[in-house]
C-alpha cells in the first residue's frame, strides 16, 4: 500500500480581490522509502500543496480533496489529530531554519522536548539519542554543540540540525520545502548529499519541493513538475530528463544554463501550450 | 576579447576594504574585519567579468568599493586612467554616470511611491538636468522599449509589476545614462528560472548592442560561465582563481574552485549520480587533509 | 546610444502612441491604503464625523442666535431654553452654551492642526536626517532630542509665554515644538530600515545628493508611520491644550475651547449638567473617531497584508 495518496488537491485563498487557485488539481502517490520531487517555479502551487496536507494553510487557505496517508485521510483533520502527525510521523524542514527553532532556548532544550512528550524518554537517554542524531546529520563535536543556541550555528549547520529535528521520532515522511535555496552552493550540496545518505540510512520517504531541476536530478526517483496550480508532468526522474514530454519541462529544461555544456543562448520557456490547452 | 593590447578600463590593484565592527560601546573592543582582501584585477571595453564567490566573500563589498559607495582602506581602484578614491565631486558624479548597478532584488531596488516611468527617468533628472520634460519622457519610452516593457506601462508603480518586468525597469534604470559599465549584483538569482533565461538574453543582447562591459556578480557559476568570458573566483575576500570562463569552470586550479563546481547541480540524473561520488571523494580528501 | 534625432522614427511612432494610448494610471500604494480604508466600516463612519465636526464647527456659528461672549441677562445659568434660542442652556455669565461650545471645538481644532503641522514637519525633516546620515551625526541629534524631553514642557511653555505674551497661536506652535520629539524618534528608526533598502542604495549609486535622497526616496515611504501617529496625536494635543487652558496659559476669555468649557463645568456638573455635557459630547466623539482613523489607517497602511 502507498504511503501516501494524494487525489484531486485544491487549494483555495480567499482574498480581498476575490479567491485565488493556488492548486487546481494535484495527484500523486508516494510509496514507502521513495522520494519524490515537486518542481515548480514560484506561483505554481508547490508549496500551498504540501502544505495543505500538514493543515499549515493560513486562515483564509481551504483544502479540498484527499490526502490518504497510511490509509487515513488526512486532509483538514482537526488541529490536535493533525499535531500528532506531525510530530511524530510526518518531519518537516523548512527554507529557513529558524522558522522552527526557537532562538531562546538551546538546541539540546528543543531536542529533548521533542523526545521526551513524544517518546516518552528519560532526559540523559533523550540527550543520548540528540546527540546521536545530530551526529547523523554529520556535525561535528556533537556532544558540546547540542548545548549550543541556534545563532550560534552557520546556515548550513543550522539546516542540520533542523533536519536532525525533523527525524528525532523516525518519520515515516519528510517533507523538505526549498531546504537549500537560502544556502550556499557548496553547503547546499552538502545537505542534499546527506538527505539522500539519510534515506538510504533511515528508508524514510522524502518529498522534496524545490524550483532547481538540477537538485532534483541526483536526488529523487519520481519528479512531478507544476505549473499554475497544476501537474504538467509526473513521471520517473530519468524518464523526465531524457525525454521531456511537457512543452513547460522541455522550456524549463532548456532554459537552465548548464556547467557541462555551453551554449549561445538560453532558450526561455513558451507559454503557448496553456493556449493551445484552452482553459484546460 | 581580453588578451589584445587595449588599455583596461577599469584597473583595481590590491584593493582592500575593511569594516570596523564592535566600535559602538564605550569600552566595546574594535574589531577589524576585512572583506575584500588585495583583490586585483583589469576590466577591458566591451568584456563581462563574472566574479563568483559564496555568501560573505566579498563580492558585493567589492563592487561598492569599485564605485566608492565604501572606502577603500588600501589600493587602487582605476577608472580611465583615474583613481576613484581621488576623485573630486564633479569627477565622481561622473562616474555614477558611467558606472551603473542592477540589483539582486528586483522589487526592493525600486522606490514604492514612484511610478515606473519615474524610476527609470530619475538617473537623467540627475546626470543630465538640461533636458527637458519631453524628450527625457521620449527617451524613458525608448529605453522601456528596449528592454521588453510596453508603453502602457509608464504611469504604473512597481507593486504592479512581475520580478521579471520589475528587473527590466531596473535595467532600464541602468542604461538611460549610456554608461560604460554596468555592475550586476546578483542581478538574476532572485528570479524564476525561465524569467531569468530572459533577463540573461537581454542583458547580453543590449550589451552586444551598445559594447558596454559588465562586471556580472553571482553566486551561480552556470549562469556566469554562460555569460561571462572571463571568471573570477573569490573566497573570503581573496582571489583565487581568475581567468577564461572554460579554463575556469572545466579546468578549474584551485581547490575551492574545484569544490565549487562539484557542488553546483546539474540537470542530469546520470551525471549527477557521479558527480555525487566525485564530492563525497573530494569532502573525505578535506577531511583527511584537515 | 541613439539620442533623440530624427532616424529614430519607429521611437516617435512608439511615443506618438504612447502619448495617444494615454497610458493607463497606475494603483499607487496609496490608493490601494485608501481602498482598504473604505472597507473599514468604523474608520469610515469616523472621518464622516470628525468632518461633520469640522463643517459645524466653522459654518455654524454664522446660524446660531446667540454669540460666543454675548450675555443675554435674562438667562443665566438655564437650562436649554428653545424659545429664547438657548439650546444647550447657558453658562453663569449668561452666555449661550451652543455658540460657546462651536467656537470652542473650533479653536481646539485650530490649535490641534497647527500644532501637529509644526510637530509634522519638524519631526519628519530632523528625524530622516539624522537616521540618513547616522553615525556621529545621529548620535548628536538625538542627544538633542534627549535632552528636550528631559525639558518640563510646562517650563517651556512658561517662557514661551514670558517671552512673546500670551499669544494662543504661537503658544501652539510651542506645543507642536515639544510634541515633534516622539515624532522625530518615530521617523528616525523607520529611516533606519528604509535606508538598507536597495532602492536607497540604487539612488546612491546613481549619484543623487542625499538631500534629494532622503526628500524623494525616504519621505515619502514614511507616510504610513507619520500619517498614524499624526492622528494619534491630535488628540493629545488637544488634551495638552486644556491642561494649559486650565492653568491660564492657554486660550483667554472670552474665547474658549473644549478644554476650557469641561474644566468650567466639571465643578458645576451637578447642579448645571448643561455646562458639561455639551463640550464633554464633542470631545470625546472627536478623540474617540480619531483614534478609530488612527486604528484603520494602521490596518490599511501596514505593508505586511500584502
Amino acid at each position: 500500500m502507498a504511503l501516501l495518496e494524494v487525489k484531486n488537491l485544491k487549494v483555495d485563498f480567499l482574498t480581498d480581490d476575490g479567491p485565488v487557485h493556488a492548486v487546481k488539481d494535484l495527484s500523486y502517490t508516494l510509496e514507502k522509502g521513495k522520494t519524490l520531487a515537486i518542481v515548480g517555479e514560484s506561483g505554481s502551487g508547490k508549496t500551498q500543496g504540501a502544505f495543505a496536507l500538514l493543515g499549515l494553510l493560513p486562515k483564509n487557505g481551504r483544502a479540498t480533496g484527499s490526502a490518504v496517508f497510511d490509509g487515513r485521510d488526512i486532509l483538514n483533520l482537526p488541529r490536535k489529530q493533525m499535531n500528532a502527525y506531525r510530530a511524530e510521523r510526518i518531519g518537516i524542514i523548512f527554507q529557513d531554519p529558524m522558522t522552527s527553532l526557537n532562538p531562546y532556548l538551546r538546541i539540546s532544550r528543543q531536542m529533548t522536548e521533542v523526545l521526551e512528550l513524544h517518546r516518552g524518554m528519560s532526559h540523559s537517554a533523550a540527550l543520548a539519542e540528540s546527540v546521536r542524531m545530530l551526529d547523523a546529520v554529520r556535525i561535528s563535536d556533537a556532544k558540546n554543540r547540542v548545548h549550543m543556541y541556534p545563532h550560534e550555528f552557520s546556515g548550513g549547520m543550522r539546516q542540520r540540525v533542523m533536519i536532525a529535528m525533523a527525524l528525532l521520532c523516525s518519520p515515516e515522511l519528510l517533507i523538505a520545502d526549498e531546504p537549500t535555496t537560502a544556502l550556499d552552493v557548496t553547503v547546499q550540496a552538502e545537505i542534499i548529499d546527506l538527505l539522500v545518505d539519510l534515506q538510504e540510512d533511515f528508508g524514510t520517504s522524502i518529498i522534496l519541493i524545490t524550483h532547481d531541476l538540477g537538485i532534483v536530478a541526483g536526488t529523487c526517483e519520481d519528479t512531478l513538475v507544476m505549473f499554475d496550480g497544476r501537474v504538467m508532468e509526473y513521471r520517473k526522474t530519468e524518464d523526465i530528463f531524457d525525454n521531456p514530454e511537457h512543452p513547460y519541462t522541455q522550456g524549463l529544461l532548456a532554459a537552465v544554463p548548464r556547467l557541462d555544456r555551453k551554449v549561445d543562448r538560453l532558450s526561455t520557456v513558451s507559454y503557448e501550450f496553456m493556449a493551445a490547452k484552452g482553459d484546460a | 576579447m581580453s588578451g589584445n593590447e587595449k588599455e583596461p578600463i577599469l584597473k583595481v590593484r590590491e584593493l582592500s576594504v575593511e569594516f570596523t565592527i564592535g566600535s559602538g560601546g564605550l569600552l566595546g573592543g574594535k574589531k577589524i574585519l576585512r572583506a575584500v582582501k588585495n583583490v586585483s584585477f583589469d576590466l577591458y571595453q566591451g568584456e563581462t567579468l563574472g566574479i563568483v564567490g559564496e555568501s560573505g566573500c566579498g563580492k558585493s563589498t567589492l563592487s561598492r568599493a569599485i564605485i566608492r559607495l565604501l572606502p577603500a582602506s588600501s589600493g587602487q581602484a582605476v577608472w580611465f586612467g583615474r583613481d576613484i578614491q581621488q576623485m573630486n565631486n564633479t569627477e565622481l558624479l561622473g562616474l555614477r554616470k558611467d558606472i551603473q548597478m542592477i540589483f539582486q532584488d528586483p522589487l526592493a531596488s525600486l522606490n514604492p511611491r514612484m511610478t515606473a516611468g519615474d524610476i527609470i527617468a530619475e538617473p537623467l533628472k540627475i546626470h543630465m538636468p538640461h533636458i527637458g520634460r519631453e524628450e527625457r519622457a521620449l527617451r524613458v519610452a525608448e529605453m522601456m522599449q528596449k528592454v521588453g516593457l510596453l508603453p502602457g506601462m509608464i504611469n504604473r508603480y512597481p507593486h504592479e509589476f512581475s520580478g521579471g518586468q520589475c528587473q527590466r525597469i531596473g535595467i532600464a534604470r541602468a542604461l538611460i545614462t549610456n554608461p560604460k559599465l554596468i555592475i550586476c549584483d546578483e542581478a538574476v538569482s532572485a528570479l524564476d528560472v525561465s524569467i531569468r533565461a530572459q533577463v540573461v538574453n537581454l542583458l547580453m543582447d543590449l550589451q552586444k548592442e551598445l559594447g558596454i562591459s559588465l562586471l556580472f556578480i553571482s553566486h551561480d557559476i552556470a549562469v556566469v560561465r554562460h555569460i561571462a568570458q572571463r571568471i573570477m573566483v573569490l573566497y573570503f575576500g581573496e582571489v583565487v582563481e581568475i581567468g577564461e570562463a572554460e579554463q575556469v569552470t572545466m579546468d578549474p586550479h584551485h581547490d575551492y574552485t574545484k569544490r565549487l563546481i562539484a557542488s553546483v547541480p546539474v540537470p542530469d540524473p546520470r551525471v549527477e549520480m557521479q558527480r555525487r561520488e566525485e564530492r563525497r571523494r573530494l569532502r573525505k580528501a578535506a577531511a583527511a587533509a584537515a | 546610444m541613439p539620442g533623440i534625432t530624427g532616424k529614430d522614427t519607429v521611437l516617435m511612432d512608439y511615443a506618438n502612441k504612447l502619448a495617444a494610448l494615454d497610458a493607463p494610471k497606475g494603483r499607487s500604494l496609496t490608493q490601494d491604503a485608501l481602498r482598504r480604508l473604505s472597507k473599514n466600516k468604523a474608520a469610515v463612519v469616523s472621518i464622516g464625523l470628525v468632518i461633520l465636526i469640522i463643517l459645524v464647527a466653522f459654518i455654524g456659528p454664522f446660524f446660531v442666535p446667540w454669540g460666543y461672549s454675548e450675555v443675554d441677562w435674562t438667562s443665566i445659568r438655564k437650562p436649554p431654553d428653545f424659545a429664547k434660542g438657548h439650546y444647550l442652556g447657558t453658562d453663569q455669565n449668561g452666555r449661550d452654551m451652543l455658540a460657546r461650545v462651536l467656537q470652542g471645538t473650533q479653536m481646539s481644532l485650530i490649535v490641534a492642526a497647527v500644532a501637529t503641522v509644526v510637530s509634522v514637519s519638524i519631526g519628519v525633516i530632523y528625524g530622516a536626517v539624522s537616521g540618513y546620515f547616522g553615525g556621529r551625526v545621529d548620535s548628536l541629534m538625538m542627544r538633542f532630542v534627549d535632552v528636550m524631553y528631559a525639558l518640563p514642557y510646562i517650563l517651556f511653555v512658561i517662557i514661551l509665554v514670558v517671552m512673546f505674551g500670551r499669544n494662543p497661536v504661537l503658544l501652539f506652535v510651542g506645543i507642536g515644538a515639544i510634541e515633534w520629539l516622539t515624532m522625530a524618534r518615530i521617523v528616525r528608526g523607520q529611516t533606519l530600515s528604509i535606508k538598507e533598502k536597495e532602492f536607497i542604495e540604487a539612488a546612491r549609486a546613481s549619484g543623487a545628493k542625499p538631500f534629494t535622497i532622503i526628500m524623494r526616496h525616504i519621505v515619502p515611504n514614511l507616510t504610513g508611520p507619520v500619517v498614524i501617529y499624526a492622528t494619534l496625536t491630535i488628540p493629545e494635543i488637544i488634551i495638552a491644550e486644556s491642561f494649559l487652558s486650565y492653568l491660564g496659559l492657554g486660550v483667554q476669555e472670552p474665547q474658549t475651547s473644549l478644554g476650557t468649557l469641561i474644566s468650567a463645568g466639571a465643578p458645576v456638573a451637578e447642579v448645571l449638567p448643561w455646562m458639561l455635557l455639551g463640550p464633554a459630547a464633542v470631545l470625546v466623539t472627536l478623540l474617540l473617531c480619531l483614534t478609530y482613523i488612527g486604528d484603520g489607517l494602521r490596518d490599511a497602511l501596514d505593508p505586511k497584508d500584502r
